[in-house]
Order: structure tokens, then sequence, then C-alpha cells
């Protein structure tokens, strides 16, 4: 194990297969620094979200290691990985939202799971609903949300605990153009903060949004590394910038 | 879901209420009888039948087994066997025993009456002593086994509910395995998870319960009015006491504590099976 303060997640040879299909992830290596900002790449069917499951603690790989915050998950008693998916912020590709909660329940979720008292995450909750634009819809079920409005809430529920890594499965996906760069934004200012920010995309467009982003690329389940982003470990200052008025 | 467990719980309480009243009737009978004892004279002449019956009278009263005892007297049994035998008997052209009617200490055990039966041989050797319970016999049989009956289907509807409410609670829990599941990946604890659905199963199965209860007490207490107007002997004691009322309220609180079981057993199932 190297230093726990330099490395957010380490891969180190990971495979991933789904039942005896052949590996949809093969031979996998790569760390993720803190205050990074990542996208992930690739044909769709290329493993980005195999990826990312594994990223967030979804799925055991089938061979390889895979460290977090300096502890190996792998061997990690299942009772302890509650207290590390806490420190994750996930836009789930199909967005995940419990259907019977609101909104701002929601959004509330990780907040309430980690045992925050409910007089101190309303203001937050709210905040967040406005930032997203939802402040309106804050008492709709998900299934009255169009496919934009819900991503907005799954992001606002990612983001809302302020987590050491942000794992996005397209989260821009179903959102106009204006509103793409709009999230991103508030990905960069969660970033800024310090949080590691990993995006999966197949927009291409989306990578130039960033400048100081690093890009991994997966191949039929093989990462290539288009700007020397996985060998060369980046460091970037961590600037507060109040450009655009994000509180957390 | 909360009207299966209503349903099941007012099948369960009804059935127990039986039982528990059956139960009840056969013990009151059985003390009632089992202390209890009857002399026959059978003696074809009146006057001899009434000096043997009143010399027993006087030996069974100083036996040390025997609390009270009781001449029946001839107009009674006149009256007793007047749908048998006609109005009008005189006690010359149909011999009728005399009966008397012994209270005991103790249970009528057969050394007992042995013992009876030496005492008055010599002074009305046309005495016959016999326990009441041994008339009833038949009677006891039928009731033990219809307390069986009783038992055996509270037994299975107690079953039949407990499988209702696991079936029920594991079909709103597969309904919610999506929230399971996105609860789980924010870093919710298995016990976090199963906490939700037991509160919420709970309140199903509480109102649920509560309204099988007052459905089966109230049939209970219908099916207990139409008895009491019966108002014959044999049913008269098979009310329920308090102590039954408190079982009764007990199979509710069960069908609670079953559901929430299930609750937490299925979400922590479901659980051990994700990462
Ligand atoms: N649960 C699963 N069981 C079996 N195969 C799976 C499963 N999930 C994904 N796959 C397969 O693994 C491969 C990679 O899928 P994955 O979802 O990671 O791709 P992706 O890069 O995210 O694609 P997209 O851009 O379309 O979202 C695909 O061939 C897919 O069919
Ligand atoms: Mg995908």
């Amino acid at each position: 194990m190297k230093n726990v303060e330099t490395e957010v997640v380490t891969f180190n040879n990971v495979g991933l297969r789904y039942g005896t299909d052949r590996e949809v992830l093969s031979d996998v290596s790569f760390t993720l620094y803190p205050g990074s900002f990542y996208f992930l790449t690739g044909a769709s069917g290329a493993g980005k979200t195999s990826l990312l499951k594994l990223l967030y603690l979804a799925q055991r790989p089938s061979r390889g290691m895979i460290s977090m915050f300096g502890t190996d998950v792998i061997t990690l008693p299942r009772a302890r990985l509650p207290a590390f998916r806490r420190r994750l912020g996930v836009v789930f590709q199909d967005f995940r939202l419990v259907p019977h909660l609101s909104a701002f329940d929601n959004v509330a979720l990780p907040l309430r799971v980690s045992g925050v008292r409910e007089a101190d995450l309303r203001k937050p909750v709210a905040d967040m609903l406005e930032w997203v634009g939802l402040s309106h819809r804050a008492d709709a079920q998900p299934a009255t949300l169009s496919g934009g409005e819900q991503q907005r809430v799954a992001i606002a529920r990612a983001v809302i605990a302020r987590p050491d890594m942000l794992v996005a499965d397209e989260p821009t996906g179903n959102v106009d153009p204006e509103m793409a760069l709009k999230l991103l934004r508030l990905f960069e200012a969660l970033n800024r903060l310090g949080t590691t920010v990993v995006v999966a995309t197949h927009d291409v467009h989306l990578l130039r949004k960033v400048p100081e982003s690093l890009i991994m690329r997966l191949d039929k389940g093989r990462l290539s590394d288009p700007t020397g982003a996985l060998r060369y470990p980046p460091r970037r200052e961590i600037m507060p910038r109040d450009d655009d008025g994000i509180e957390f | 879901m909360p009207w299966v467990i209503a349903i099941m719980v007012a099948l369960t309480v009804i059935a127990a209420a039986g039982g528990l009243a059956m139960h009840n009737l056969a013990m009151e009978a059985k003390n009632e009888l089992s202390g209890g004892a009857t002399v026959q004279i059978v003696e074809p002449s009146p006057t001899e039948r009434n000096r043997q019956a009143e010399a027993a009278e006087i030996l069974l009263a100083q036996h040390p087994a025997v609390a009270s005892l009781r001449r029946v007297p001839d107009a009674e049994l006149d009256r007793l066997l007047e749908p048998w035998l006609g109005a009008g008997t005189d006690g010359e052209s149909i011999p009728v025993p005399a009966l008397i009617d012994l209270r005991l200490r103790t249970e009528a055990t057969e050394a007992e009456l042995d013992s009876m039966r030496r005492l008055v041989s010599a002074e009305a050797p046309a005495a016959r002593i016999d326990a009441q319970s041994s008339w009833l016999k038949p009677v006891f049989s039928a009731i033990t086994s219809l307390q069986w009956l009783a038992i055996a289907l509270v037994v299975l509807l107690g079953l039949t509910s407990a499988a209702a409410v696991w079936l029920a609670s594991r079909s709103a829990l597969g309904a919610n395995r999506n929230t399971i599941e996105v609860v789980h990946l924010l870093g919710g604890t298995d016990s976090q998870i199963a906490r939700i659905f037991q509160r919420s199963i709970a309140l199903d199965a509480t109102l649920g319960g509560t309204v099988g209860l007052l459905l089966g007490v109230g049939a209970v207490m219908m099916l207990g009015n139409q008895f009491s107007g019966l108002d014959s002997g044999m049913i008269a004691g098979g009310g329920l006491a308090g102590a039954d009322w408190l079982v009764l309220a007990a199979i509710p609180l069960a069908g609670v504590v079953i559901a929430i079981l299930t609750a937490r057993l299925t979400v922590m199932t479901a659980l051990r099976r994700m990462l």
C-alpha cells in the first residue's frame, strides 16, 4: 500500500466477467489522485459502466486488486463497506431514484443515511435543488419528472454530501447543452473543493469543456490513456474560484 | 397486506376462542362431576327401599370422604322420569330406585367408593355406589376430542396466518427491491435498511391485527350470546375467563412479530446477495 494521502483509488490488473462470459474488463490498472477531474470515454459497450460499478463498490472484480482511500476493499469485511460508500457520490446511468420518495427526499437520502439531523438538512437540500433548478419540483415524485429533471435530481443526490469521490455515469445524457454545461460546472466546483471526479461519457464535446481534465479511454475492456494521466500523476492546484457562487 | 393480516387474525381469534371455551367447559364439567358419586337403592319393595336409603344416608354421612349428601326426593325423581315413564307412577307398578347424591371432599376414586360400599353393605345390601364421572365417560371423551380438534384447528390456522403474513411482507418487499439496492449503494447499513421496512410493515401489521382482533372478538361475543341464550346446563360452563381474553389479544401481537421478523429476514437475505 502506497501513501494514503496521495491516492484515492488504485486498480491493479483488474479483470471482470459477468457469469461465465468473456471478460468485459481486462488488465485494468490505474491510480486516481485526489482533486483530479477524470473523463472515462469509450464506445458503447466498451465497459465504462462496468468499471464505474467497481469504483462505487457495487461489484466485485473477478481478479486483480482494488484499493480505495488506502484500504484494500477486496478483502474488506462486508460490514465495513458502507462507510466507504458514504464517502462516494454516485450518479447512476439509469438515475435510480427511489420511486415513492419526492425529489426533496431523494436528494436528502445520503444525508439521512449518514444520520444528519432533520433540522440540519432542510436548507442544504433546498439550496441544492435550487441550484439544479428544481425548487418548484421539490415535492414531485420521480415518475412525474422529465428525464432531464430526474437526472438533475440524481446529480443533486450524488453531490449533496460533498463526497470525497464523485462517480457519474453519463450524467448529461438527458439534458440540453446549456444544462449540461451548468452541471459540469457543479462538478468542477466540487472538484475545486477537493473531490475527485470521474465522469463517464461518450460525448467528446464535453471533454473540451473542462480543460484541466484527464482522459481515460476504454476500448473493448482495455484501458488506454491518451493524455498520459494515468502514468504521470498530475499535480494540480486546488484553486478556490467563486465565480459560479456555489456554496457547499 | 393489512387485509390479509386482518382476515387471518380474525379467523385465528375465532378458532382460539372456540378452543378455549371448549377447554373451560370440559374443566368445569370435570370438577363438578369428578367429586360426585351416586348411591342407587334398587329394591322393588317401597318400604324396604326407604329403610335402606335412610340407613345408607346415616352411615355415609359419617364417612370421612363425604362432604355432603342429599336424598333425591321421590317427587323430584318422578318428575325427572315423567317424560319416559308417563305421569302417575306410584312407585309400586314400576320400581324406581331411590337416589342419594354424594359430594366428596376429594375425587371419587375406586378405593374411596369401595370403602363406602363396605360401610353400607350390611344395612343396605341393595345399594349401588358409582362415581358420577363414570356415567359421563362418553361425554368427557367427546369433549376431549372436540378440544383436540379445536387445538388442531388453531394450530393450522396459526400456521396459515404465519405463512400469509410471511408471503404478504415478502411481496411488499419484492416491490421495493430497487429501493433496497439504492439505499445500500448510498452507504446504508443492512440493519438501517431493514429498520425502514420493519417500521412500515409493523404499521401495516398493527392496523391489520387491530381490525382482525375487533372482527374476531365481535364474532366470538355474538356466538357467546347465542349460546347463553340456549340456557343449557351443559353449555353454561363454556364461557371465557379474563385470562382467555388476554390469549386472544396476544394473537394479533404474534402477527405483528411474525411480520417484523419476516421483513427483517427477507431484507437481510436480499442484502446478503449484494456486495
Ligand atoms: N449485468 C451484466 N451481465 C452480463 N453482461 C453485462 C452486464 N452488464 C454489462 N454487460 C456487458 O458488458 C459489456 C460492457 O457493458 P457496460 O455497460 O460496461 O458498457 P458501457 O461502456 O457502459 O456502455 P454504454 O456506453 O452503452 O453505457 C457489454 O458487452 C454488456 O453487454
Ligand atoms: Mg454505461
